[in-house]
């Protein structure tokens, strides 16, 4: 492969780098961030390539004399349509159908473009999430309505509060007492009849189910630190439900 | 059960919207949640939930595996969307309840078991992997 296709070492370090961010961002796990930035960097001819990937850092170094170039994850969401494409990106470089120069265009156009769906389309969902999951865990029908509006009024509250106040704690601590509230406020009103199984349907958009079972799992893989972190941010959120359930059901009960 | 099928297929599809899956792939993501929720009821009214929960997952797993096959995507998509109605967030939440009503023996059993449950839902993932791997690499 020659340079003028490829472009320069640090082009290629700096789409495999873009590609990572992207993916660790939109919730990919570990090991196929990993995997996905060696095998393009491979592919642009750069066989030797080496990454360490961890919740918040990506380190990144195409061969064991270059010096590693590293890149900060501050923010991070879970948008797996984004995982996705720059999944197909990549396979598309490496099978050759596109050039580095049109992967990087496609990169950039994925890095800044929008959630898949809309804040409103979001919290209708989570409403839905949250009625269906109270009839699972073998709650009425007639706890299923209050749960539905609930757990809706609940995610968009948590959505909007991280917006505004940045900590990720004290939001779900706040929209999860709200949850609360609103819970016994509806059985205390005469809708709905267990106020438990409104509350476990409606915080159950929060709940860190999956960051839980992807710790685990990169524990498993060997990435130790990952795991360790993921099951730490888990805990935390847990805690910030558990503790904004508890400080309204001990004020009003 | 006709209810909870339902239920279950309405509640991983929504969830996917919540997790910004594509489109094409909500059908398939509300599928492989209501096969893994029915798998669950079917084994949890004879066996322990972690071994019920572990079979349900290995069963997701594999059904995940052929969905990204065809639909050439990832395979986490079709994963995440199967196992949202096994984790156990409502157990964690009633753990970090328990704990701050200072029932302490009741929340350490929950917390106990929802991890447990979390590891029976990783092993079934790592093992139905691992199991594509090997029928890949054998039919070759």
């Amino acid at each position: 492969m020659n340079n003028a296709e490829s472009g320069t070492t640090y082009e290629i370090i700096d789409l495999c780098l873009l590609a990572g961010k992207i993916m660790l961002q939109n919730g990919a796990e570990t090991y196929r961030v990993e995997d996905t930035m060696t095998r393009m960097a491979a592919s642009l001819g750069f066989p030797g390539a080496h990454s360490y990937v961890t919740p918040t850092v990506i380190m990144f170094t195409t061969s064991r004399t270059e010096q590693p170039k590293l890149f900060r994850i501050a923010e991070r969401t879970t948008d797996l349509q984004k995982v996705a494409e720059v999944n197909d990106i990549s396979r598309r470089l490496s099978q050759r159908q596109i050039t580095s120069a049109q992967a990087r265009e496609r990169l950039a156009l994925v890095d800044d473009a929008a959630h898949a769906y809309p804040a409103w389309l979001q919290i209708v969902a989570a409403a839905l999430a949250g009625g269906c999951f109270t009839i699972m865990f073998k709650g009425s029908f007639s706890d299923a309505l209050p749960a539905l509006l609930v757990s809706g009024l609940g995610y968009a509250a948590a959505a909007y509060l991280q917006r505004l106040v940045q900590i990720k704690f004290f939001a779900e601590l706040t929209a999860s007492s709200l949850i609360g509230l609103l819970s016994f406020l509806f059985v205390q009103a005469g809708i709905g009849v267990e106020t438990d199984k409104i509350i476990i349907g409606s915080v159950m958009p929060l709940v860190p189910g999956l960051l839980i079972t992807n710790a685990v799992r990169d524990l498993m893989a060997g990435h130790l630190i990952s795991g360790l972190s993921k099951g730490a941010e888990a805990f935390l959120t847990a805690f910030a439900i558990g503790t904004g359930i508890g400080l309204v059901l001990s004020f009003v009960s | 059960m006709i209810v909870q099928l339902i239920t279950s297929f309405i509640a991983s599809a929504t969830f996917c919207i919540l997790f910004n899956t594509p489109r094409r792939t909500l059908f398939q993501c509300g599928l492989s949640g209501m096969l893994g929720w029915m798998v669950f009821l079917l084994l949890d009214s004879e066996w322990k939930s972690v071994v019920a929960t572990f079979f349900a997952t290995v069963i997701v797993g594999a059904v995940s595996q052929v969905f990204a096959r065809s639909f050439k995507m990832p395979v986490i998509i079709f994963s995440v969307g199967g196992i949202i109605p096994l984790v156990p967030g409502g157990l964690a939440y009633d753990a970090m309840r328990r704990f701050i009503e200072d029932d302490y023996t009741t929340a350490l059993q929950a917390a106990v078991q929802a991890f447990l449950l979390s590891g029976a839902i990783a092993t079934g993932l790592v093992l139905s992997e691992v199991l594509g791997q090997m029928f890949r690499r054998g039919k070759r």
